[in-house]
């Protein structure tokens, strides 16, 4: 069982930091779902160098949920994705040409925000696992300490608290010590998972974690995405239409940049609104 | 069946049919063959010419095998005394009085031979000095550069000025670096000192002392500083490689966690950059440690009856007193003074010492980077 560690890691400074403003309710969408959401995206364009990648993005993702992207491969979901932790950020060129990405009331492409602690409120796990050539304990605790956590037994328990969620303690409390790279691919796809979390985000982001896996380890990953949802807001980026349907609450669609069709997961696999979204369903382009 | 196969070998698809391509494939082979040979033959003489020549110098067939007194004491003069039986006495100085009292009227003749007698600790200790500053110095210099340029700098056409500029550099010769570090390190370099010397470009006032711009002298500091410079576009080529080589995803991951830019590179890249650093600057360094140009004019003197902590600046000494080195003092005994052979003599032992220096140094970074891999693997 997952048992929540006594521990806190200095989240109050950073809430701070985000701290909600005035948020425009009036505003209204075709392509939205639910209520205001824990990420509310708003008529966002999104560009790399001249080139336009995302266009009129509007959307309400909703807190403790599991939303999934689909669309055909370079339709523009990892870019999406990654604009709700500023990771593109990185990348020469890629920037927001218009519109905001409000997380927690506060839009986070406003120049007040601080990226590091907006990532350590929105974790990220990615489509190549790639654990750091370390043991397993360092990869799981590298989050609190570039946070200034020094205290080992803040860092056991947020280890210990981490793993039990990513459902890997039973696995590996033996080999903490041990060089993640002993893990089976599943394995240290989970102890990515395990990083993201120790550091207690409230969102989860990830972009087909699953893709670089087996079958067997995939359906353990689902799992615990479904388990995940409990504490965390977790948006996940699939190219599985049957994944989406296995562990979404909503699915969006996205196609050439737009984003088609928002809905719950059982709408968009049923009775989608819109033709791309059902001929795309249907497997009639990927 | 053999027969048949042979009769219908006309209408084998793949028989061999001869042509000038052949012959050009057996030509180019021999060439190739030719050319690493050539190398395996000189590399190979050179060795065994100076193993020869240098192993006797210093190995002795009695205990401890070692001819400790080369490796321990300063470079002197060689006296050789002969007595009128013909029995040949080789001293130093001192011992050449002594002698010269108790042979008397039966001395037949004395010869001195400059530098060939005593040992090589001085040019030892040199270029151990200037070798360990040129690292640190080339190593803290060329990793912050690669950093900055392969890290944090946008790429552009400006940055790929910096880094012709840097790789342009490797095509100075080593002479050229050596004046600049005359002009540079030795004349101009500011130090910290209440008495600035007349010499002084310029004096800044600094309340409780003063930043004066005379130089750092000849010194192994000035030395350190310029062969740092000469080998700075290996390290920071090398660097920039190994940085490269550290793959994308370890730094997003880590940012993604909430880590800023520096920790970043802290944590989670140069670690694992590390290993490839170290080797290739290392025998960058080996390579460093033999040049003589860089350092005639700024650190090494042909003779010095010193070691640097025996003068009047103490420990200090090891950064600001002028030293010699072992290939400065190689040139000397083979080019400057007469040659005969017991300067040959001193001459090979010392490139015996400085090619065994400069392969431990090779064997402890190849040592250095299994350790580092096998910690640090992906
Ligand atoms: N770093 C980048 N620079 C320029 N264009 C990019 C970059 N990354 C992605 N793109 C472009 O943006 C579009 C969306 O890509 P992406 O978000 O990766 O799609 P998906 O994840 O849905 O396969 C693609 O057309 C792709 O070519
Ligand atoms: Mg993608």
């Amino acid at each position: 069982m997952v048992t929540a560690a006594p521990y806190e890691p200095k989240k109050k400074q950073i809430v701070d930091h985000l701290a909600p403003t005035a948020v425009d309710k009036t505003f209204n969408s075709k392509a939205t779902a639910g209520e205001e959401g824990m990420i509310s995206v708003r008529d966002m364009d999104f560009n790399y160098g001249a080139k336009r990648a995302l266009h009129h993005i509007q959307m309400e993702i909703p807190s403790k949920q599991v939303t999934a992207f689909i669309g055909p491969s370079g339709c523009g979901k990892s870019t999406l994705l990654r604009c709700f932790n500023r990771i593109n950020d990185r990348i020469q060129g890629a920037h927001i040409a218009s519109g905001q990405v409000i997380i927690k009331g506060k839009n986070i492409y406003d120049k007040d925000v601080d990226t590091t602690s907006l990532r350590r409120q929105v974790g990220m796990v990615f489509q190549k696992y790639n654990p750091f050539p370390k043991s397993i304990y360092e990869n799981v605790v590298y989050g609190l300490r570039i946070s200034g956590v020094k205290k080992k037994a803040d860092l056991n328990d947020a280890c210990e608290y981490a793993l039990k969620s990513a459902a890997l303690w039973d696995e590996c409390k033996d080999r903490l010590k041990q060089n993640a790279f002993g893990l089976s691919g599943g394995q240290m796809q989970r102890l990515c998972i395990a990083r993201a979390i120790a550091v207690k985000p409230d969102i989860l982001l990830m972009d087909e974690p699953c893709s670089a896996l087996d079958p067997i380890a995939t359906l353990k990953v689902e799992e615990l995405i479904l388990q995940l949802k409990e504490q965390f807001t977790v948006v996940i980026v699939t190219h599985n239409m049957q994944q989406a349907r296995r562990v979404a609450d909503l699915t969006a669609f996205m196609y050439l940049g737009e984003l088609i069709e928002f809905a719950d997961t059982l709408t968009i696999f049923s009775n989608p609104q819109q033709l791309k979204t059902e001929e795309y369903i249907r497997g009639q382009f990927s | 069946m053999h027969a048949s196969a042979k009769s219908t070998s006309p209408d084998n698809p793949f028989a061999k049919r001869k042509s000038h391509l052949e012959f050009y494939e057996l030509l180019t082979k021999s060439i190739l063959r030719g050319a690493t040979y050539l190398i395996l033959f000189v590399t190979a003489s050179i060795f065994i010419h100076i193993f020869i020549k240098g192993a006797p110098v210093i190995f002795q067939s009695k205990a401890p095998f070692i001819n400790t007194k080369f490796l321990t004491e300063l470079p002197e003069t060689l006296h050789i005394l002969q007595d009128k039986q013909g029995k040949i006495y080789e001293t130093d100085p001192k011992g050449s009085d002594i002698i010269k009292k108790e042979l008397g009227s039966n001395l037949r003749q004395e010869k001195t031979m400059s530098y060939s007698g005593g040992g090589i600790l001085g040019p030892i200790v040199g270029t151990v000095l200037l070798v360990v500053g040129c690292m640190i110095v080339a190593l803290f210099l060329g990793i912050s550069s690669a950093i900055y340029l392969s890290e944090y700098a946008k790429p552009g056409r400006f940055i790929e000025m910096v880094r012709l500029a840097i790789l342009n550099l490797s095509g100075v010769p080593s002479v050229v670096f050596g004046l600049f570090g005359l002009g540079m390190f030795v004349l101009t370099a500011p130090v910290i000192t209440s008495v600035p010397h007349e010499r002084s470009l310029l004096v800044i006032p600094l309340g409780f002392s003063n930043l004066s711009f005379q130089g750092w002298d000849t010194s192994v500091l000035s030395g350190a500083f310029t062969l740092a410079f000469v080998i700075l576009p290996v390290i920071i080529t090398a660097s920039e490689e190994c940085l490269r080589a550290v793959p994308q995803g370890f730094r997003e991951t880590s940012l993604a966690l909430g880590a800023t830019r520096w920790q970043t590179i802290w944590r989670s890249v140069l670690p694992f950059a590390m290993p490839g650093i170290l080797t290739s600057s290392i025998l960058g360094i080996a390579r460093a440690a033999g040049e003589t140009a860089p350092i005639m004019f700024t650190a090494a003197l042909a003779f010095k009856d010193k070691l640097p902590w025996q003068g009047q600046s103490g420990f200090n000494g090891v950064f600001t007193e002028s030293v010699q080195a072992l290939p400065y003092h190689i040139y000397t005994l083979a080019a400057r003074i007469p040659k005969n052979e017991y300067s040959e003599r001193a001459q090979y032992g010392s490139v015996f010492v400085f090619l065994v220096l400069v392969m431990s140094l090779a064997m402890a970074s190849v040592l250095l980077r299994k350790k580092l891999r096998a910690k640090y693997q992906w």
